[in-house]
Formats: C-alpha cells, sequence, structure tokens
C-alpha cells in the first residue's frame, strides 16, 4: 500500500527522467568510449585502420619527436598566454568602458558579442581576407595614399601566429567582457562611495577595491579560454591551414595531420591524448579550486 | 557654531525634484535625524551633505566652509552605510585604515588609531579576519570603526541598523547613543523608522516628497506635530486623527465629535463654529480608572463600544468608537475588554492637537 503513490510518482515522471537522462548516458557514454578507444589506440600499431596490438609508448615518442609536434606545442604556449592574457584586458577594458553608464550600451554589448555567433570558419575566413596583402588591410591603406604601409603578417613565417591570436581575440573578447560587466554590475555601488570618501583616486578605486571583487570571475575567464585555446582547429584551419609552411601549428591541426593525411592512427591518437592531458592539467586544478571554494562558502 | 548648514538646496533627476528648498541649520555636536519614508529625498540629502552627489541648486557649509566644490574625501566627514560596504577583500584591519593608506598616514600612527578605535568598539579579536567571516552585528561594528578612525567634523549614517534583525538593532541603537554621547561629535542620521528618529536624536527633521515637514527636537515633534503628515508618521500606533467641530461652552472651547464634547486649548478659539481634524495620541485614550493630571477640566470620562482588543504584553491597545469615530486607545494589560462591549474610558486633552483639514497644517 506505502509503495503504491512512489510507484505512481515515479510513472508519472518517467518522460522527465527519459527526457534527460538518456541523452545524458547517451552523451556521456559517446564521449567516454570514444575516449577511452583513443587511449587504447595510441598504444596499438595502428596505421590506416585501428589494429590490435600493443607498442607502449612508441606512438607517444615518435609524436614528441617530431617537428611538426614541437612546433604545434610551442605556438600553443605563446598563443594560448597571449590570446588568454589579450582577450581578458580587452574583455575588461571593455567591461569597465560599458560600465561607465553610457549612452548606447545595449547597442555596443550586442555589437561587442557580436562575434561570438559566427562559426570559427567564418571568423577565420574572413579574417584571412581582412589580413591578405593583396586584398585586405595593406591594400585598403596603400590605396589611400600610404604606399609603404606593410603589414602581411600572414604570409611572415615568424608572425603568423599572431594573425590567429588577433582573430581568436576579436571573436572572443565580447565574452569575457559580458562576464566581467555582469561582475562589475554586482558589486555594491556603496563600496565605491565608501572608497570615495576615504580619499581613493579612481585608480586605487579599481585596483584595491573593484577587481579583488572579480577575481573569482577573472579565473573562470581564464579557464574558459585556456580550453578554447588548446583545442583551436577550425579557426587556424580556415585562417592559415597550419601555414606558411607549418608556422602556425597548432597540436589539433597535428592529430588531424597524422590521422587523416598521414593515415598513422597510432599516432595521431597519441596527440590526441596528449592534448587531453594538456587540457587536464589546466581543468583539474580549476575543478580542485572550486571544490575549495565551494567548501568555504558552505561552511561560512 | 553651526556645524552643518543646508541652505535653499534643492535636487532635480530630469524632471523630477526629488529635493525641494531644504534649509537646515545644525549646530556641533547635534544628532539629527532625517526621517520619512522611502523616497521622501532623505538618502540623497545626506549623499549630497557627504558631496556623493551635487546639488542643483544651493550651498552645504560645513563648519562654516562652503563645501559645493569640495570631493567627499575633503570634506573631513565619515560614513556609515546601509549595506557596511565594508571592502570584501581586505581583514578588518586593512579596512578601518584604507583612508589613512590612501591620506598616507605613517603605519606607526595607522596601528595607534586602529588600536584605539578596535578598543573602544571592542573588535580587537576581529581585526586580521575578512568582513565575510563576520556576523552582521560584528559587520556594522567595523562600519562604525571605519568611520570613527578618521575623527571626523562629521559623521553621516545612511540607515545603518536597518539591515540587522530586531533585537541587534535595539542594542546597537543604544550602543550608537552611547557612542554620541561619549565622543560628542556631530551626526547625521538617515532612518525610515521612527522609532530610531525619537531615541537618538537631538533633532528631527521629518520629510516627505523632498520638502522638510518639521525639524524640531523629538518631544516637539510628537507632541506638537506641524501637520497630519507628521501626526500619523511619527508614533506606533499612530496618532488618532478625527474630524471635529469646534464650538463655544461655557468654560472654554470644545470640540464636537459626534456626540462627544472634548474641551481644547483657548488659542482655537478663531476656529469656533469651523471644522478641523483633531488629533489625539492613543496614549490620551486610557481605562477610567487611570489618573492623568489634576488640572481641572483637562480629562473627561465617557463610555464607548469596544471594536476589537490587540494584547502587546505591556500594554494592550483597543479599538473603540469615539463619536462613531474608529480610535485607538492603550490601556493596562490587567482589563479584559471584549469585542462588543461598552466600557468607560478617560481621556487626557490636554496634548490635543487640531489641525487644518484643507491644508493639512497645525492650527493648535
Amino acid at each position: 500500500m506505502s509503495t503504491r503513490p512512489a510507484t505512481l510518482d515515479t510513472m508519472r515522471r518517467l518522460p522527465e527522467y527519459l527526457v534527460i537522462w538518456v541523452p545524458l548516458l547517451l552523451a556521456a557514454g559517446h564521449l567516454i568510449s570514444f575516449a577511452l578507444w583513443t587511449i587504447w589506440v595510441s598504444f596499438t600499431p595502428s596505421t590506416l585502420v585501428p589494429v590490435t596490438g600493443w607498442v607502449g609508448l612508441r606512438n607517444y615518442n615518435a609524436v614528441l619527436a617530431t617537428r611538426n609536434w614541437n612546433i604545434a606545442f610551442d605556438n600553443l604556449l605563446l598563443f594560448g598566454t597571449a590570446f588568454v592574457l589579450l582577450s581578458l584586458l580587452m574583455g575588461l577594458g571593455l567591461a569597465i568602458l560599458l560600465d561607465q553608464r553610457i549612452r548606447g550600451e545595449n547597442v555596443l554589448r550586442s555589437i561587442f558579442l557580436y562575434p561570438l555567433a559566427l562559426s570559427f570558419v567564418v571568423t577565420g575566413t574572413a579574417w584571412s581576407w581582412l589580413l591578405n596583402p593583396g586584398i585586405g588591410i595593406q591594400k585598403l591603406v596603400n590605396n589611400l595614399g600610404w604606399t609603404s604601409f606593410r603589414f602581411d603578417w600572414l604570409i611572415d613565417r615568424d608572425m603568423a601566429i599572431w594573425t590567429i591570436v588577433i582573430a581568436a581575440v576579436w571573436q572572443s573578447s565580447g565574452f569575457a567582457m559580458a562576464l566581467f560587466l555582469a561582475g562589475l554590475r554586482s558589486v555594491d555601488a556603496d563600496l565605491v562611495k565608501a572608497a570615495q570618501i576615504d580619499g581613493a583616486g579612481p585608480l586605487r578605486i579599481y585596483r584595491r577595491v573593484i577587481l579583488p571583487v572579480l577575481w573569482p570571475i577573472t579565473v573562470t575567464v581564464v579557464v574558459i579560454q585556456l580550453q578554447f585555446a588548446i583545442t583551436t582547429f577550425d579557426l587556424v584551419r580556415a585562417l592559415t591551414g597550419g601555414g606558411p609552411g607549418i608556422a602556425t601549428q597548432l597540436p589539433a591541426l597535428v592529430v588531424y595531420d597524422f590521422m587523416f593525411q598521414r593515415g598513422l592512427l597510432g599516432r595521431g591518437a597519441a596527440a590526441a591524448v596528449l592534448m587531453l592531458l594538456t587540457l587536464l592539467a589546466v581543468l583539474l586544478p580549476y575543478w580542485a579550486w572550486r571544490y575549495v571554494q565551494h567548501r568555504r562558502a558552505s561552511r561560512a | 557654531m553651526s556645524a552643518l548648514t543646508i541652505r535653499d538646496v534643492s535636487k532635480k533627476f530630469g524632471a523630477t525634484e526629488v529635493l525641494k528648498d531644504i534649509n537646515l541649520e545644525i549646530g556641533s555636536g547635534e544628532f539629527t535625524v532625517l526621517v520619512g519614508p522611502s523616497g521622501c529625498g532623505k538618502s540623497t540629502l545626506l549623499n549630497i551633505i557627504a558631496g556623493l552627489e551635487r546639488q542643483s541648486a544651493g550651498t552645504i557649509r560645513i563648519a562654516d566652509r562652503v563645501v559645493n566644490d569640495v570631493a567627499p574625501k575633503d570634506r573631513d566627514i565619515a560614513m556609515v552605510f546601509q549595506s557596511y560596504a565594508l571592502y570584501p577583500s581586505m581583514t578588518v584591519r586593512q579596512n578601518i585604515t584604507f583612508g589613512m593608506e590612501c591620506r598616507n598616514v605613517p603605519r606607526p600612527q595607522r596601528d595607534e588609531a586602529v588600536a584605539r578605535v578596535a578598543r573602544l568598539l571592542q573588535i580587537e579579536a576581529l581585526l586580521e579576519r575578512k568582513p565575510a567571516q563576520l556576523s552582521g552585528g560584528q559587520r556594522q561594528r567595523v562600519a562604525m570603526g571605519r568611520a570613527l578612525v578618521r575623527d571626523p567634523l562629521l559623521f553621516l549614517f545612511d540607515e545603518p541598523l536597518s539591515n540587522l534583525d530586531a533585537q541587534l538593532r535595539v542594542e546597537m541603537r543604544m550602543e550608537i547613543k552611547q557612542l554620541h554621547q561619549r565622543l560628542g561629535s556631530t551626526m547625521v542620521y538617515v532612518t525610515h523608522d521612527q522609532i530610531e528618529a525619537m531615541t537618538l536624536a537631538t533633532r528631527i527633521a521629518v520629510m516627505r516628497q523632498g520638502v522638510v515637514q518639521q525639524f524640531a527636537d523629538p518631544e516637539t515633534v510628537y507632541n506638537r506635530p506641524a501637520n497630519l503628515f507628521v501626526a500619523r508618521f511619527m508614533g506606533a500606533p499612530p496618532m488618532n486623527t478625527l474630524p471635529a467641530r469646534l464650538e463655544a461652552a461655557p468654560d472654554g472651547t470644545v470640540a464636537v465629535i459626534g456626540d462627544v464634547r472634548l474641551p481644547v486649548p483657548a488659542e482655537a478659539g478663531r476656529w469656533i463654529g469651523r471644522e478641523v481634524v483633531l488629533g489625539i495620541r492613543p496614549e490620551c485614550i486610557a481605562e477610567s480608572t487611570r489618573h492623568f493630571t489634576d488640572t481641572p477640566g483637562a480629562v473627561i470620562t465617557m463610555t464607548a463600544p469596544v471594536e476589537m482588543v490587540e494584547p502587546t504584553g505591556a500594554e494592550t491597545i483597543v479599538v473603540l468608537r469615539l463619536g462613531n469615530e474608529r480610535v485607538l486607545g492603550r490601556v493596562s494589560p490587567d482589563l479584559r475588554h471584549r469585542p462588543g462591549d461598552t466600557a468607560p474610558f478617560t481621556v487626557d486633552t490636554r496634548k490635543v492637537s487640531l489641525f487644518d483639514p484643507t491644508t493639512g497644517d497645525r492650527v493648535v
């Protein structure tokens, strides 16, 4: 008798369970099973098709020894650092400017956020036109009369990686701005008044009072942007294709190259696992930090 | 010497006038409370005194110096906020010394000042904590500490107690009053709570819709309210206000309310034959055995039907009919009136107020 209402309750909520759990399990199963499969392949001598067998760390050693991978990883360090820092600064700067109660704030906010709605392929293609010395910015400035103007980073081996930074910052600093703006708006206005009475100038108010309040948001922005930086593929593919030469290779392109262009599944899988480890190196500390924060908050 | 002079100050936001020709003169050592319902402009006025907002017209003087163009930090003021506004990333000590840090006060002096204030407010044990680790009452104390450490010409309080629970509010109210008595500083305090205003103030400015309705000591505001708004706003339960007609009687003037005739002060003579609004505090209506005064003719006794009874413990509020008008009286809790009873009551008419029914202004 007492179990009947519970059963009825379960029956009534069955659609909810189905709608939530089935897709969730499918997605998680997909993700986890393919991740495990990739890890397994990375230890096999697979080439064009997956084969069984065990080669230990040979694939990893081989990948780590290639010039391709090393350039890609150096690029990732430079691109990741520059992109995260610049988008952070741009986002914070835009948010602070928008927070000055200016006119047309809603319009500007939408404009700054708009690039986020674009696919990376579109961003990459558009910037590849803009940065192309023959048809883009350089050509425009040259035509305006400044004929000696050069802006040819896209075809410059040493500077090409910065074109990816530019496009990525353009695409995602609006996102950082939105998070920072929300943070700035949550700062108690009385804090600023109190600091004014205490005699702090605008710079000191930002440095000592407002920005410290924003640092949890900063951590979140950094982690999300780093995650994006590590997995960047489509933007580079559309903008430089990894070139000139292999000057703008990134790990995801190396994985693609091994797996689908050279037919070395084992090596590609090993490179993919190395990418996953890089991601975990960012995410695990973040999760630990979140956990500690949560524990501290629930104790207070 | 006046510590703060507010002369013809008005403030407009676009077309809305939130403050209209405010004139207040506050003496040194006074505890002035700005009180009024929300939206009356009291917080705006405080922000203008602090320099956080600028008046549309008029002048502010602090200690006889015009401060219209002086930045908040140079006005020699300190302010306590409703939200406390403690800097969340700083310790209590850093919160208290932040002002001195901004003014480059040397470290030994800072430490000495913190020690003095911490002792005064008994927050020595909290100095190294962050605001998030403090209770509401402790935060309140730290906010006070940050103000006290400046030793300013003027303390400004913006509803500092409204975020505390009822019991703590009463305790902190007493502490603020003691602090004022001990320090003798000039304080301006904003609240919407008329009890805070009555208990703390040496003078109260009652505000409504950007206009000061009355600026006087608590006793005057309570017993001789300048108009109907003040009469109804100050006091809980509020003053009874009922329409009455003044008539001449053999021994003076009486207010006629239905079948009840209440003697009123002789100055009301020029209103004889006209309608007025009569105000009488609930505590002036009590059980018939209460002895108010020996003054002959000041007290009348009547019987009235009881409509409702509200025991509060210390006393009982009764709703009764006085000449067919509903009024509140405050009787001894030992009496057990019941709704529907008719009981004898005694009315003390010495503190009756009379108001002009059209303007609402006090007549007598």
